[in-house]
């Protein structure tokens, strides 16, 4: 199928795309979700405002340790390494990890996350490090921790006209560990199950993540030796939390979510021992 | 002939690639006409319903179409002389029912595809919903026929019922077992294609069609039509695959050819992925009930069996719903001996999307069904599921052999293929390696499957099906030209096979001519001798044949005109790097074709004028087919906690008589097996209760990629079968056959300790692993009982 007609405009500044973009249009970066919903005629915006290349947007610097990634990153870049990593090796192995190389030479950060599929690697990576999302939008700009931007199936807090900018990443110490395990089918499909597990004792921060669930990720309350837990055991202590957060979840779901993050926290530990 | 070194058997690159991998194919995408309009359909969105009204806004009359403005246009009806067998009328737009979800009702014509969507966007036919037959069941229960005049909903039922009286006493067990292959989608890479226009000067219809059998849909347009075949032509240029997806006349032809002579202008449609899997027709949905009767070793006594295929809401034009039940009743028995033999086939209508034969026809579900039986009475009877497979097969020392199903083998020795695929996955020191795997808690498992593949079967075979065209002769037309140089043209069409490459392989073996001077044209009913076309693994067979019957006469004439140029005696020449020579002269083909052509002066008044342009007609003295064959075996790695199966190795070891390129059967083989592994562990076209399909696009319909792929390891041996020139037998089809029992056998294997079997495809993560989990609740349960 081929997109309905749309209007096409690529801003140069962020405050032209910001007022082009006015209520109904939408903004579009690597259009790699956005572009199959157009040609399949389930999304039939007026116009598109192409936010890809503006320089806002485009930026990735460390700051008082915390990285600043603009929202039009995109994949390749940072699988490549052309943008600085602070997570020891976490975003590069993530990003391999989304579909294929034609599809991560334009996929972008942002637009993954304001696209908000809960199967999407960056919803839960981004979760699981506890980052937040800087917003910029008629009404001014805000902060939102990524949690509470996503808000659900394909459900942000973005609001008419608003767009993500920017993404910061807490301070991460040297003795910050982590681990992302994706269930999926076959090499570049969407996950059937994440598991994910951050550690840094400098920030007191332990995130156990399950992701992939038809909502925004579940961050599993941390309990004591979770981080030591391994094989079969593992599988049956997350799935008995999973299943406990989530009563509609079938056997199979339960065991594929609780393997990954069991598997998740067993990349960890590895990371930490290498 | 011993420098020729691009003739039958030499591994030479495909002379195609060329084009193909530069992108300079031209498919039908590629073509620019004046004028030309594209066309969109407006489709079902329901399974079953009576179309109550389809208004055509006012600004859009003379742009959009329904069934009532193709006044004339018979539907596209496949008969069959089949007793018992129920027509269905397929109308190009619906013809006030709608069958399936999908069904073109109206269609659109604009400048742009997306203008012509526009177009369609904005018809709102109103549909009264009838009660849809979902599956296989509901339809055979149903009193309401879905076609007028049928008396259930069977288009076909098949029966062959031997009586098992002589197995009294001897039947150790009777192993029973159900399988199911779900039904798929066959994803070409070019979806369907037409392009239609009127052409004044030739005072024809061409039609550019993304089509396996060019000249079969020209006596199909011409039917539907009501044009005659002199009016109409049909030209298949590049074409990005087809699998059998491209061997049926589809309404959609029917109808562009229809508007190109209606609006006199140049008209396109070519098919979207979303159209393909929602509307294009599907393959390979059997159910098998079957019962082995077997001794203590586990020989195969007698075989019973009932067959369903889900054939959906329409017979495709030319195949019917006939091929694939007619295959399964014939092939089911495989390479395997057995005393007698009971099967019933029906081919049961339902609100599906037609369904079309796909790579291997019926032969991936029965290989499928009778090589899981083979693990499955090896399992009863305690014995390795290959001393099983020794136990049954027929071997070389039974050929020429005719089978149960009364197929006539005609060569190979299908043991040691077996033997062969056991040496490469070094069966023997298996056990040990799984043990150790096992010690680190992975799950290991090998499995085999082995099978014939019938190629080439000819004119008795569809004969005896009833089909409304039934292939006999295939032709070449070879042509000397002025500078030596050769043109072969053939019927049928190349779309993957190489044939580019290997015809004139053929034909460089005949005239010693080298490849560059070889030019393949096929494809277009316009400049091509007459072919039913390409399917059935028949092509290098028939065509092939052609080629080298034609090359053979060609050589005949030029060897007269060598002798008359060279002033010698004919019998004293020899044909040797492009050239005649001997008695001491040499005369190269480039002399003759001038000599004819350019400068007869140099003939003599009396040499014969046939010409060095020759057409013959060839089909194997014995037309029942020649038999390829081949086993697989695969171990694969079961990830239980995740359901994923991982191949670690997959070996297979073929045999497809004489090779005329071993890199183009590789080549088939690999691309074969692929689709196999699609079938095995990914593919599956679902349908909910309504018979809404539930995979639109690539994300719900999983395809193999190339990251699932093991590297593929091939042995070849070489029987050549007596029937055909130069032993050659077919081998289109045959790696899509055994992947699904090979790999299905394996993952049972590797999970035997769980006392859980898999005999569906595609074998699923979930699947999988909702079995696994029952089964390790299961033990958990009682483990008590487990020990002991
Ligand atoms: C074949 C295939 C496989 C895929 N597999 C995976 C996978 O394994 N894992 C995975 O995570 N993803 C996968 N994806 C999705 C891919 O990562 C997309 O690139 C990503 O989800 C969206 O990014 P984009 O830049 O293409 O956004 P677009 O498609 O351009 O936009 C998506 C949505 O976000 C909005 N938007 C974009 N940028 C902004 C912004 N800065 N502010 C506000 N709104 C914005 C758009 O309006 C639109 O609604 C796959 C995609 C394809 C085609």
């Amino acid at each position: 199928m081929k997109a309905a007609a749309f209007a096409y405009t690529r801003p140069a500044a962020l405050a032209d795309a910001l007022r082009a973009a006015g209520r109904d249009a939408r903004f579009v970066a690597g259009s790699q979700s956005l572009g199959p919903m157009l040609n399949l005629r389930l999304a039939e915006p007026p116009a598109l405002v192409d936010v890809r290349r503006l320089p806002e947007l485009r930026g990735a610097r460390v700051e008082g340790g915390r990285l600043h990634l603009g929202a039009a990153v995109t994949h390749a870049e940072i699988e490549d390494g052309a943008v600085p990593d602070t997570t020891h090796g976490m975003l590069p192995a993530v990003a391999r990890g989304i579909a294929y190389r034609a599809v991560r030479n334009r996929g972008t950060l942002g637009g993954s996350l304001a696209h908000a599929d809960p199967a999407a690697d960056w919803v839960n990576a981004m979760t699981v490090l506890g980052a937040r999302c800087h917003i910029a939008g008629p009404d001014g700009r805000r902060v939102l921790p990524v949690h509470e931007f996503l808000q659900g199936t394909y459900r942000t807090a973005l609001g008419p006209g608003e767009l993500l900018v920017e993404v910061e990443l807490p301070a991460f110490s040297e003795r910050m560990r982590w681990g992302y395990y994706k269930v999926a089918a076959k090499v570049g499909e969407f996950a059937s199950a994440i598991g994910a597990a951050v550690h840094d004792p400098a920030l007191a921060m332990t995130h156990l993540l399950v992701g992939a669930i038809e909502a925004r990720p579940l961050l599993l309350p941390p309990f004591a030796g979770a981080l030591e837990l391994a094989g079969d055991a593992a599988i049956e202590a997350f799935g008995a939390r999973i299943a406990a957060a989530l009563p509609q979840a079938d056997a199979v779901f339960v065991h594929q979510h609780a393997t990954a993050l069991a598997r998740a926290v067993a990349r960890l530990r590895a990371e930490g021992a290498a | 002939m011993s420098e020729n070194r691009t003739g039958i058997g030499a591994r030479v690159l495909r002379k195609e690639d060329e084009r193909l991998l530069n992108g300079r194919g031209r498919f039908i995408d590629d073509l620019a006409f004046p004028r030309l309009l594209e066309a969109a359909f407006w489709r079902s969105p329901v399974a079953h319903g009576r179309i109550a009204r389809l208004d055509v806004p006012a600004d859009l009359a003379g742009s959009v179409f329904a069934w009532r403005d193709m006044a004339g246009v018979r539907p596209i009806t496949a008969r069959s002389t089949l007793p018992g067998y129920q027509v269905s009328d397929y109308a190009a737009l619906a013809d006030g029912v709608v069958r399936f979800v999908g069904e073109p009702v109206a269609v659109a014509v604009a400048p742009t595809r997306a203008e012509a969507e526009d177009r369609v966007a904005r018809l709102a036919p109103s549909i009264d919903e009838l009660p849809p037959l979902a599956d296989v069941r509901s339809a055979l229960a149903s009193r309401t026929p879905l076609h007028p005049g049928w008396k259930d909903n069977l288009f076909i039922e098949l029966k062959r019922d031997d009586d098992f009286a002589a197995l009294e006493g001897r039947v150790a067990h009777v192993v029973r077992r159900e399988f199911r292959m779900n039904r798929q989608s066959m994803s070409p890479m070019e979806g369907k294609a037409v392009l239609a226009l009127w052409d004044d000067q030739r005072n024809q219809l061409v039609v550019y069609s993304s089509t396996q059998v060019p000249h079969m849909i020209r006596s199909g347009l011409a039917e539907c039509l009501g044009l005659p075949l002199a009016q109409l032509r049909v030209i298949a240029p590049d074409v990005g695959g087809g699998f059998g997806y491209k061997c049926n006349l589809m309404p959609e032809e029917v109808a562009i050819a229809w508007l190109a002579l209606k609006l006199k202008r140049p008209v396109r449609w070519v098919e979207d992925r979303r159209e393909h899997l929602v509307a294009g027709t599907n393959c390979r949905e059997h159910q098998y009930r079957m019962a082995a009767h077997v001794d203590a070793r586990g020989r195969l006594l007698g075989l019973e069996a009932e067959v369903w295929v889900d054939s959906g809401a329409y017979s495709v034009w030319p195949f019917t719903a006939c091929l694939e039940t007619g295959q399964i009743i014939g092939n089911l028995p495989g390479p395997y001996k057995m005393e007698c033999y009971r099967c019933t086939v029906q081919g049961v209508a339902t609100n599906k999307p037609p369904f079309s034969p796909y790579r291997g026809v019926a032969r991936p579900g029965v290989a499928f069904a009778m090589e899981m039986m083979m693990d499955a009475i090896a399992r009863t009877v305690g014995r390795d599921p290959t001393a099983v497979r020794f136990e049954n097969l027929v071997t070389a020392a039974d050929m020429p052999y005719t089978n149960i199903a009364r197929k006539a083998f005609d060569t190979g020795d299908y043991p040691s293929s077996l033997t062969r695929v056991m040496e490469m996955l070094d069966h023997a020191g298996f056990a040990q390696r799984q043990a150790e795997a096992r010690k680190e808690g992975r799950y290991l498992g090998i499995g085999f499957a082995t099978y014939t593949e019938q190629a080439a079967h000819g004119t008795s075979v569809f004969a005896s099906w009833g089909l409304p065209i039934v292939p006999g002769y295939d032709g070449a037309t070879v042509k000397l030209t002025a500078d030596g140089t050769l043109e072969v043209k053939v019927g049928v069409h190349s779309h993957g096979q190489g044939m580019e490459t290997s015809l004139a392989q053929i034909a460089s073996e005949l005239t010693t001519l080298p490849l560059e001077a070889i030019n393949v044209i096929h494809g277009d009913t316009g400049e091509t001798p007459f072919s039913t076309g390409t399917y059935a693994s028949r092509s290098i067979v028939m065509a092939g044949g052609a080629v080298s019957k034609a090359c053979e006469v060609l050589m005949g004439r030029a060897r007269t005109l060598a002798a008359a140029l060279g002033k010698c005696d004919a019998a004293a020449l020899r044909l040797e790097g492009g050239a005649f020579r001997g008695a001491g002269v040499t005369v190269s083909l480039k002399d003759i074709g001038e000599a004819w052509f350019h400068r007869p002066e140099r003939l003599p008044a009396a040499v014969p004028d046939g010409g060095l342009e020759v057409t013959e007609h060839y089909k194997p003295a014995v037309d029942t087919g020649v038999f390829s064959f081949a086993s697989h075996g695969a171990v694969v790695e079961v990830d239980i906690d995740t359901g994923n199966v991982r191949l670690v190795d997959y070996v297979i070891a073929e045999d497809c008589g004489t090779l005329v390129n071993p890199m183009i059967v590789d080549g088939q083989t690999i691309g074969g097996a692929v689709q196999g592994i699609g079938t095995a562990l990914f593919e599956e076209m679902p349908y909910d209760a309504a018979a809404q399909p539930l995979a639109s696009t690539y994300a719900d319909y999983l395809l193999p990629g190339a990251s699932e792929m093991p590297h593929i390891r091939i042995a070849h041996s070489e029987t050549p079968s007596p029937h055909t020139r130069h032993g050659i037998k077919g081998v289109g089809e045959g790696g899509a056959i055994a992947p699904p029992a090979a790999i299905l056998n394996a993952v049972n294997r590797a999970l035997a300790e769980f006392g859980v079997e898999f005999n569906e495809t595609p074998l699923t993560p979930r699947r999988l692993l909702a079995a696994v989990l029952a089964a390790r609740r299961a033990r958990a349960a009682a483990p008590l009982k487990e020990a002991a």
